[in-house]
């Protein structure tokens, strides 16, 4: 999502109108969440299928078709390429950076908010439709600094030499990704490359190497500058078009005049930008089915207009800076937004079928209920623990399931329900006790038999504070009687807890968990004061018997 | 009078046993009675209740030497050992200082301090300069005047000693402050007139299995306080939120669902692929997302990842795609659920078509996204999933579950503005208006999925109406918990007090 902030006296003076309440409604039910109006400013937040609406241009035309203000598919005019208006690219990048796609946009006048907005477009573009300049590095020059035509090519990193904006040295492509601050947030994207790319101009000077940094040199768009050159370089042809539509209708809508650019792959030559608009075949029936509503062929007339299509003969024209319409059903939702999502009544359909709940739900209900009367407080506790806490219960390496770059401490998925539960008792060790408590929750192990290498068990767990051997005994002997399962008890032995007072338990011969006294020295590691009682069992078997 | 007799009547065993004795002294009352300080506090309290005594509590400050104050009192405070040291070389290294004087760092740091704000020694160049007279030298220093004295009362310090207190007060376990609170009480009017009266010992205490067996008739009970408080007690219980996800349960049962189960550690194809969520999606960045290390997951059948891949590839039933080369291993990476609409996919890829519909199904289970934790955020959270299959349903048949599960949670003012999410189309966000805020919410997204999510996962893009929304806001809502961190934390007296969910 991003979000954009557009000026309150622009914006009102673009609609002719003030914002009153209801085209503050209005804004959110364009699929643009208010998200704060102030006197001076008004802050949207724009979803990623709409890039198009990022600029305050690009959000005006948007809005101003679906008050009706100008309603209907915004036409450009584009001038033909002049002399020299061509970008000849290399068969070198091929296998680097294979594609551009240019323009040049002359007539134009820059004041401080115009560059900002333009600046904060290129940004912006980068991170959504670029994905961070990997899909998409964007590129704006003036045209005054460099000698058309312009070569497209990748050079040994040592080759490539310029001074890089922010800095007043020059530097070789490998000292830009070493050194320099841009270069250096970057770098993953070339570095693994032999060669970068380079625009270079047909006076041998670099423009900039994409996707990292322009040159000093041709720089900046100040207030002088009239005409721009524009770059875009990526990996797929159709991203890079819609990408440049989006910038060059924004610079045409403060006055600028488009300029087309030939591209020359050797193999092929190709013409940017191009605005005609793609077209669809929009079935009236799908709509109405998809929708629930009953709209008529003029309905689509009036409707589609209000959000930027022209409609004619069945066919829907598709603005070319929009990105997201890859099947019929994008168009209906523009329908809908068009209708109005508060114009729609809400229905329950009569469609009958039998509500049921999973047989392990059930189950675990029964359980909790069993639990919950003999006075046991249920808790809920994070699947995952810290990584203190599996040194603490010594958890061996092929015990732990590791997350990558978790942003908190809580980094391993629980092999057990004993290590958060005894965080628990120790963040409540000073209130009232007795403390009796319960869980049912999934534990993690590893297991190449499942489909993502690990196995997840529902496990139960009790612990009575202060309790002992007995106590728990007495809580197992009642849960399993209530249920109807038979149990037997074997000596074993569990790092946490006191040897000849730890049971395994049996249900149906097979090893299910464990029951014991914590040991003095878990409990003072987890910084307990009170004596302990614990078990834990998987509850696999328990369901199975219970099923049948 | 009559009043005085209910008042006698109502006195516990412990009050009777002391009102006797109201005219002597605290202790006395105590060697009388033979009662514990405990008892004894309590039958006064109850007696003040009654209006018979008024209780005074005078609280007082006593200054005690700490478990390191009783040592240094013993053998010097630090500063004078390391100052015993220095007087016999004028200058030492404070290497050697710290050797010869045996003390720990953090003694040896505070004894440097000390003496150098007493401007008793001066540091130069690593060394120790000792700048005390002789008649310095063997003055004693305010703190360890303090510590003769001590214990004392905080009311009679000399200034010189407040400021001695307030240095020492800065160092570990020299001085501990207790505060003693001394109990006295006067006797009422009426409690003088009570404690007049001639004191019924016969009142019955306690209905007992012999007292039943022996009944007579005329024998007379004590009377209760009924007012006076009673300790609390506390039962077992359900944990809030997983009352509150049996409360979304029960309304989707209700309404016909049936419950959908799977896993939490869940492959990208079926959090991310199947759901038609491009492989370069920001979402699928570890930034958001949980992956798990060093581990490769299994595909299901080829058929349905040869759909899927062609879906993203060029496109499926009338869509174009999303254009670009889909890769395989991409796809393998384990990750935790980041919601449960991969459990949707799931189901969906399961059901047979031509007997299965109509059908509806729910969840509501933990999603996690790697996040930081604050207020509003965490790395856990529960999700509310619901579908429903079938060849007859619309975009206002969405609308229409979604009103319904909102009211009957509780919040009947809701609207729905635009959304999007990769996998619906219409998409739609749910905003409930919070009473007491005032303003709308957003609680959380739904559509219809598209075709290129239902063509691979049933065969043919057949609608299904689809919503996920968060489940923890609303929870936060109905128990008005301001912070989301207070769901997760397990307070154990929280959990007790905290009411249950009714309806």
């Amino acid at each position: 999502m991003t979000t954009c902030t557009f000026p309150r006296k622009e914006f009102e003076a673009q609609l002719g109108k003030k914002i009153t309440k209801e085209i503050e409604e209005k804004i959110s039910l364009f699929g643009t969440p208010l998200e704060s109006l102030s006197s001076d400013s008004l802050e949207i937040e724009v979803f990623p299928n709409r890039p198009d609406l990022i600029s305050f241009q690009g959000y005006i035309r948007g809005f101003k078709a679906f008050l009706e203000i100008s309603p209907g598919l915004k036409k450009y005019s584009l001038k033909k390429p002049e002399k020299n208006y061509n970008v000849k690219v290399s068969p070198s990048v091929k296998d680097i950076r294979p594609y551009t796609i240019c323009a040049i946009v002359k007539d134009l006048k820059f004041d401080d908010e115009k560059i900002k907005e333009i600046i904060d477009l290129q940004e912006k573009l980068h991170i959504t439709l670029g994905r961070n300049r990997k899909k998409v590095a964007i590129g704006i020059y003036p045209l005054e600094k460099i000698s058309l035509p312009i070569r497209y090519i990748a050079l040994e990193p040592e080759k490539i030499k310029f001074i890089p904006l922010e800095s007043d040295k020059e530097m070789t492509g490998n000292q830009i990704l070493s050194k320099h601050p841009t270069g250096r947030d970057y770098a993953h994207l070339l570095e693994d490359y032999d060669k970068y790319p380079i625009f270079i101009d047909s006076k041998n000077k670099i423009l900039s190497m994409p996707p990292i940094i322009n040159s000093r040199d041709t720089g900046k768009i100040t207030h002088e500058t009239k005409e721009v050159f524009i770059e875009c370089s990526g990996f797929s042809l159709e991203v890079l078009q819609k990408t440049l539509n989006i910038i060059v209708t924004t610079l045409a809508d403060i006055g600028g005049t488009i300029y087309q650019m030939t591209l020359d792959y050797g193999n092929k030559k190709i013409t940017t930008p191009n605005l005609t608009p793609e077209k669809m075949k929009l079935s009236l029936a799908n709509t109405n089915k998809l929708l629930g509503l009953d709209l008529k062929e003029s309905d689509l007339q009036k409707l589609l207009p209000k959000m930027g299509y022209e409609y004619k003969n069945k066919t829907v024209s598709i603005p070319a800076w929009r990105t997201d319409i890859l099947h019929e059903v994008d168009i209906i939702e523009d329908i809908a937004i068009a209708y109005g999502y508060d114009n729609f009544t809400p229905e329950v359909p009569n469609i009958s079928t039998t509500g049921e709940e999973s047989q392990e739900s059930k189950i675990k209900s029964k359980l909790a209920e069993i639990l919950i009367g003999l006075g046991l407080i249920e808790i809920s506790t994070y699947h995952l623990i810290k990584q203190n806490e599996a040194e603490l219960f010594k958890l061996s390496d092929e015990k732990k399931i590791e997350l990558e770059d978790s942003k908190t401490e809580y980094k391993i998925l629980r092999p057990n329900l004993l290590i958060p539960s005894l965080r628990i008792l120790s963040e409540n060790k000073d209130h009232e006790y007795p403390q009796n408590t319960f869980e049912i929750g999934t534990v993690f192990s590893l297991n190449e038999k499942q489909e993502t290498g690990i196995k997840e068990t529902e496990n139960l767990i009790i612990l009575c504070s202060p309790g002992n051997f007995t106590k728990m005994k007495q809580v197992l002997n009642y849960l399993t009687q209530q249920l109807g399962i038979n149990y037997t008890l074997e000596e074993s032995s569990h790092s946490q807890l006191i040897e000849g007072r730890t049971a395994q338990i049996k249900i149906n011969n097979k090893e299910v968990g464990y029951l014991g006294e914590l040991h003095p020295e878990t409990l003072r590691a987890w910084g307990l004061k009170m004596p302990v009682a614990v078990l834990e069992i998987e509850l696999e078997e328990v369901f199975e018997l219970l099923k049948k | 009078m009559a009043e005085i007799q209910k008042i006698i009547e109502s006195l516990s065993p412990l009050e009777r046993k002391i009102i006797p004795h109201l005219n002597l002294s605290l202790k006395e009352i105590k060697q009388q009675t033979n009662l514990d300080s405990t008892s004894l506090l309590r039958a006064l309290r109850f007696l003040e209740n009654k209006n018979l005594i008024k209780i005074k509590l005078t609280k007082k400050k006593i200054i005690e030497l700490g478990t390191n104050g009783i040592y240094y009192k013993k053998n010097h405070l630090p500063e004078r050992q390391l100052l015993i040291l220095l007087e016999s070389r004028k200058v030492t290294p404070l290497e050697e200082a710290k050797k010869l004087s045996k003390l720990s760092d953090n003694e040896f740091k505070v004894s440097l301090g000390v003496l150098k704000s007493k401007a008793l020694i001066e540091l130069k160049n690593g060394k120790i300069f000792l700048a005390a007279s002789k008649a310095e030298l063997s003055k004693k220093t305010f703190e360890e005047l303090l510590l003769e004295v001590l214990p004392i009362e905080e009311f009679k310090l000399q200034p010189e000693q407040q400021f001695a207190l307030e240095n020492l007060k800065k160092r570990k376990n020299i001085i501990e402050i207790q505060e003693r609170s001394t109990v006295s009480f006067t006797v009422t009017e009426l409690g003088k007139q009570v404690s007049g009266e001639k004191i019924d010992q016969e009142l019955i205490e306690e209905v007992t299995p012999i007292l039943i067996k022996n009944w007579k008739k005329n024998k007379k009970f004590r009377s209760y306080d009924i007012k006076s408080e009673v300790p609390k007690i506390y039962g077992g219980k359900k944990h809030f939120v997983n009352q509150a996800i049996e409360k979304g349960k029960r309304i989707w049962l209700d309404l016909g669902f049936k419950e959908m189960t799977s896993t939490i550690t869940q492959t990208s194809f079926w959090n991310f692929d199947a759901l038609f969520t491009a492989q370069d999606h920001p979402v699928r960045d570890m930034h958001d997302t949980f992956f798990i290390k060093n581990i490769e997951g299994a595909l299901p059948e080829k058929k349905l990842v040869k759909a899927v891949k062609q879906a993203h590839e060029q496109g499926i039933s009338g869509s174009r795609g999303w254009q670009y080369p889909w890769s395989e291993e991409e796809t393998e990476k384990p990750v935790l659920r980041t919601h449960t609409t991969c459990l949707s996919a799931q189901t969906l890829a399961s059901l047979d078509i031509k007997k299965d519909l109509p059908a509806k199904f729910f969840a509501i289970g933990k999603c996690f996204r790697n996040e930081t934790v604050d207020w509003s955020h965490g790395f856990e959270f529960n999700q509310s999933e619901g579908i429903v299959v079938s060849r007859e349903v619309n975009f206002r048949h969405l609308l229409g579950y979604l009103k319904e599960f909102y009211k009957k949670m509780g919040f009947e003012q809701i609207i729905f503005t635009p959304a999007y999410f990769p996998y619906t189309e219409p998409s739609v966000e749910i905003n409930a208006f919070h009473q007491e805020k005032q303003q709308w919410l957003e609680l959380g997204g739904a559509g219809i999925f598209r075709p290129e999510v239902t063509s691979p996962l049933l065969g043919e893009p057949i609608p299904v109406l689809a919503w996920g929304p968060g489940f923890d806001r609303l929870m936060m809502m109905t128990y008005k918990i301001k912070d989301l961190r207070q769901v997760y934390e397990n307070d154990l007296k929280d959990l007790r007090g905290k009411e249950v969910m009714v309806g």
